[in-house]
C-alpha cells in the first residue's frame, strides 16, 4: 500500500489506514483540519502527513533540483553528460590505470578495490590520499583526504615516503614546463601534506557505521575533503558476525550513506576489500570479499591481482568502463607504472 | 566505546526514553538496526530516528587526528620512532628502523627454520636497557609448543652481548624480565589474553610474543567456519592490544601444504590469462602459510623464512613500508645473522612463496 512508503511511525500509519486512507491520493485531497479530526492527531502532525504525502508521491526527491520540468528532482541525461564529461578525477600516479579508469578515480562516485594480501590496496589508498592534495596548477584538486582505518595498516613512515617523492615529481614537471625559475618552487612541504589527511581509527564494526554516519556533519565543517578512503571495509564485518542478513543490510545501508555523501559533497569514495575463496564451478576461485549483495553496493569496482610476476588491475565493474586490465608496480615512491626491466627504484 | 549507553550521551529526555522502553540500551544496539527497522521498532518518525542517531554516532565516532599529529606523536615518544631495532642491519632498514610498534608481525616457516630463535632474540633485545638499543621493559612471552629454552635464551645473550651479561647480576635481571606462559588449549590462551591486556597497563610490558599461534587453532576446530570464527576474535583482539599500548606483537605460524598445484585465481582470469607456470623442481615443496586468507590479511607484516638449495632466507613477504626483499641468513650461537645486508629483490609473488629445499642442510647449524 502506498501509506506504507511514508517515513511515519508506525501508529500514525496504523490510524491512516483505520480511518480509511490507503492511498497517497487520498491522503493529498483532504484539508489539514479534516484528517487531524479523522485520524485523531494534532493539526500541525496533519499538516507534516500531507507534506510527507505530497512529495512522496512525485517521483525520486533527490537533492540536484534541476530544469526538468515534467518530474521534481530528476535530471536528464543531457545535463549528465555534460556533468560526467567534465567530472573530476584523482590520479593514482600510474599512466597505465589512470588510462583505463578515463583518467583517474572518479569524484561522485564510489569506487571498490579489493585484492589479496600484500597486492598493494593500502598502497593505491596512501597514494590517493597524497595525489588528492595536489594543487591545481598541477593538475590535481588541490583538497584534503578522510582516511578512515579498520586494520592499522596505516604507517605514517610510508606516507611521508609518498609524500615526498610526490612533491620532487611536482617540481620536476614543472621544471620541464615553466621558464621561471621561480615557478619552480613547490610552495608544499611534506608536512602540510601530511596535515591535510584527516585520519580515523576504527576499532568496530559500530564505530565504523557510526563513523559513516557522522562524516556528513565532518564534511560540512571541512569542504575541502575531496576523497574518502575506507581501508578496508571488510575487517569488522567478517569478524564475530553470526546474522549474516543482518550484515548485509547494514552493509547495504552503509554503502548508500557513503553514495549520499559522494554526490552531495562532490566527492569520491575508495573502498579496500579483502579476498576470500569460494566454491564455484567445482573448484575453489578468488573473489571480493562481504558476499554477493555487496557486490552490487558500489559504481566501480576493480581487482588487483597476481599476474605471473606482475601486478595487474582488472576494472571487474563498471557502469561506463571498458573491462580492461592494466599493470602498475608499487615502488619507493608509491605506485607508478611498471618497468619492464624491474630494476630497484633508489630515492634521490 | 561501542558499549556506551544511551542514557548518558545527553540525548532528549523524549527519545531517549523511547530507546529504553524498546529495550536498546547501548550504542551498538542502536547502531545494529537500519534506520527504517529503527523508525519501525521505536514507531517514531524518521526526521527524529535520523537526529537521535546522528547524535548517538557523533558521540561514539572515534576522534579525528591528522597524519602529521601521528607522526610527531611517535617520534616524540617513542623509541626509535616506534620500532623494535632487530640488530640484523638489512632488515632494520627495510623495516624503517626495525619491528614497529603498534601492529602484528608474523613469522611463517617450516619446522626447523629459526622462528623460535627469531624471537627469543627479540625477547632479549625488548629487556636489554634503552643505552644498549633495547626497549628497557618486560617481555611476555607465550609458549603454546613448550619450545622456549630459558638455556638458549641466555646463550643467545652472553654470544651477543657479552659485555652486559657477564656482568655479575645482569644475566638474571635481563632473563627476569621476560615472562612465559603455556596455555596448552585455546580457551587456556583466550584467559592468559585477558591477563596480558591487564599487564598492559601495569607494568612496563614492551613486547608480546606468541609461538605458535597455529598450534593453539589447529588442534582445536575442525576445518572452515567455526574455525574462522574462533580466530576473528583472538585476531581482532590481538590487534587492538597491539595498538593500545602501542607495543610490538609477533606471532609464528605455520605451513602446511597447498591443496591442488595452481595458484587460487578469480573468476576472470579462468582461461584469458597465461598464468606462468613455476619451475617444476618446485612443485615438490608446494607450502603455504597456515591459519587461511582472512589471517593473512589481519596481519600487518609477515617475514617468510624459507630454505631454497640449503640457503635460508629470511623475505618481507608483506609490509606496508618496505620493498619486497629476501636476507640470506644463517642461525648461530648468537641467534640469527645475516649473511648479506643489502636484500635481494624478489620480483612478483615470489617473495610469497614458500620453500623448504635442501632439507638436510638445516640440521647442519653451526651450533
Amino acid at each position: 500500500m502506498e501509506v506504507g512508503m511514508l517515513p511515519i511511525s508506525a501508529s500514525k500509519r496504523g490510524k491512516l489506514l483505520a480511518a480509511g486512507y490507503t492511498t497517497l491520493h487520498s491522503i493529498s485531497r483532504a484539508s489539514p483540519s479534516h484528517l487531524a479530526t479523522d485520524i485523531g492527531v494534532s493539526e500541525d502532525e496533519a499538516c507534516e502527513i500531507l507534506k510527507y504525502a505530497s512529495q512522496t508521491s512525485s517521483m525520486d526527491p533527490s537533492i540536484e533540483s534541476s530544469n526538468a520540468s515534467t518530474l521534481h528532482g530528476g535530471q536528464t541525461a543531457w545535463t549528465m553528460l555534460n556533468e560526467e564529461k567534465f567530472a573530476t578525477r584523482i590520479t593514482t600516479s600510474c599512466g597505465d590505470i589512470d588510462n583505463i579508469l578515463g583518467g583517474g578515480i572518479t569524484c561522485k562516485e564510489v569506487t571498490e578495490l579489493g585484492g589479496v594480501p600484500g597486492i598493494g590496496k593500502t598502497q593505491i589508498g596512501i597514494q590517493l590520499a597524497v595525489n588528492v592534495q595536489i594543487p591545481p596548477e598541477y593538475g590535481g584538486l588541490g583538497g584534503k583526504a578522510i582516511y578512515i582505518d579498520t586494520e592499522g595498516s596505516f604507517m605514517v613512515e610510508r606516507v611521508l615516503q609518498i609524500a615526498e617523492a610526490c612533491i620532487e615529481d611536482m617540481s620536476e614537471y614543472s621544471h620541464h614546463f615553466h621558464n621561471n625559475v621561480q615557478d619552480c618552487e613547490v610552495k608544499l612541504h611534506p608536512n602540510s601534506i601530511l596535515e591535510n589527511i584527516f585520519y580515523f581509527r576504527v576499532c568496530s564494526y559500530t564505530e565504523q557505521i557510526a563513523l559513516v554516519n557522522y562524516l556528513d556533519k565532518f564534511i560540512e565543517e571541512h569542504k575541502d575533503v575531496k576523497i574518502i578512503i575506507l581501508d578496508s571495509v571488510t575487517f569488522h564485518f567478517r569478524q564475530d558476525f553470526d546474522d549474516m542478513a543482518l550484515r548485509t543490510r547494514l552493509l547495504s545501508e552503509m554503502a548508500l550513506k557513503l553514495m549520499k555523501l559522494a554526490r552531495k559533497f562532490c566527492l569520491a569514495v575508495v573502498l579496500l576489500n579483502q579476498v576470500t575463496t569460494k566454491y564455484i564451478e567445482g573448484s575453489y576461485q578468488l573473489t571480493l570479499a562481504l558476499g554477493d549483495s555487496w557486490s552490487h553496493s558500489c559504481t566501480n569496482r576493480i581487482v588487483l591481482f597476481w599476474n605471473g610476476d606482475e601486478r595487474h588491475a582488472y576494472i571487474d565493474k563498471s557502469p561506463s568502463l571498458k573491462s580492461a586490465s592494466a599493470v602498475y608496480s608499487v615502488t619507493t615512491r608509491g605506485i607508478r607504472n611498471s618497468n619492464s626491466s624491474c630494476k630497484r627504484i633508489k630515492m634521490v | 566505546m561501542a558499549n556506551k549507553l544511551i542514557k548518558q550521551m545527553a540525548l532528549p529526555n523524549s527519545i531517549a526514553n523511547i530507546f529504553t522502553a524498546r529495550n536498546i540500551i547501548t550504542a551498538k544496539d542502536a547502531l545494529s538496526l537500519t534506520e527504517f527497522e529503527l523508525m519501525e521498532r521505536l514507531d517514531v518518525g524518521m526526521a527524529e530516528v535520523k537526529f537521535a542517531m546522528a547524535h548517538i554516532s557523533e558521540v561514539v565516532c572515534p576522534p579525528c587526528q591528522t597524519a602529521l599529529l601521528l607522526m610527531e606523536q611517535r617520534v616524540r615518544n617513542e623509541r626509535s620512532a616506534g620500532h623494535l631495532p632487530t640488530r640484523l642491519r638489512g632488515l632494520d632498514e627495510a623495516l624503517c628502523g626495525g619491528i614497529p610498534f603498534g601492529v602484528v608481525t608474523e613469522l611463517v616457516g617450516p619446522a626447523g627454520i629459526g622462528k623460535t630463535q627469531f624471537c627469543l632474540k627479540l625477547s632479549l633485545l625488548a629487556s636489554l636497557p634503552a643505552n644498549c638499543g633495547g626497549l628497557d621493559g618486560r617481555v611476555i612471552y607465550i609458549d603454546v609448543e613448550s619450545k622456549f629454552s630459558s638455556r638458549r635464551l641466555v646463550e643467545i645473550g652472553i654470544e651477543s652481548f657479552p659485555e652486559i651479561f657477564l656482568k655479575k647480576g645482569m644475566a638474571q635481571e635481563m632473563a627476569g624480565r621476560i615472562v612465559i606462559l603455556r596455555p596448552t588449549s585455546l580457551s587456556e590462551f583466550t584467559e592468559s589474553l585477558h591477563h596480558v591486556q591487564v599487564s598492559l597497563l601495569q607494568k612496563q610490558v614492551k613486547l608480546l610474543v606468541i609461538d605458535s599461534m597455529a598450534a593453539l587453532v589447529l588442534g582445536e576446530h575442525e576445518c572452515g567456519a567455526s574455525r574462522q570464527q574462533a580466530l576473528g576474535w583472538h585476531v581482532s583482539f590481538i590487534k587492538s592490544l597491539a595498538e593500545f599500548s602501542r607495543i610490538p606483537i609477533v606471532v609464528t605460524n605455520q605451513v602446511r601444504s597447498q591443496i591442488g598445484d595452481e595458484p587460487l585465481t578469480y573468476s576472470f582470469q579462468a582461461r584469458s590469462h597465461s598464468i606462468k607456470r613455476e619451475d617444476p623442481a618446485a612443485y615438490d615443496s608446494h607450502l603455504v602459510a597456515a591459519l587461511g586468507i582472512n589471517w593473512a590479511h589481519a596481519v600487518t607484516i609477515r617475514l617468510v623464512l624459507e630454505a631454497r638449495s640449503g640457503q635460508r632466507l629470511i623475505k618481507l613477504a608483506k609490509s606496508p613500508i618496505s620493498p619486497p626483499l629476501a636476507f640470506p641468513f644463517n642461525i648461530t650461537s648468537s641467534g640469527l645473522v645475516l649473511l648479506d645486508d643489502d636484500g635481494i629483490e624478489m620480483k612478483g609473488s615470489e617473495i610469497n612463496t614458500i620453500h623448504c629445499q635442501g632439507q638436510n642442510a638445516l640440521f647442519n647449524s653451526e651450533w
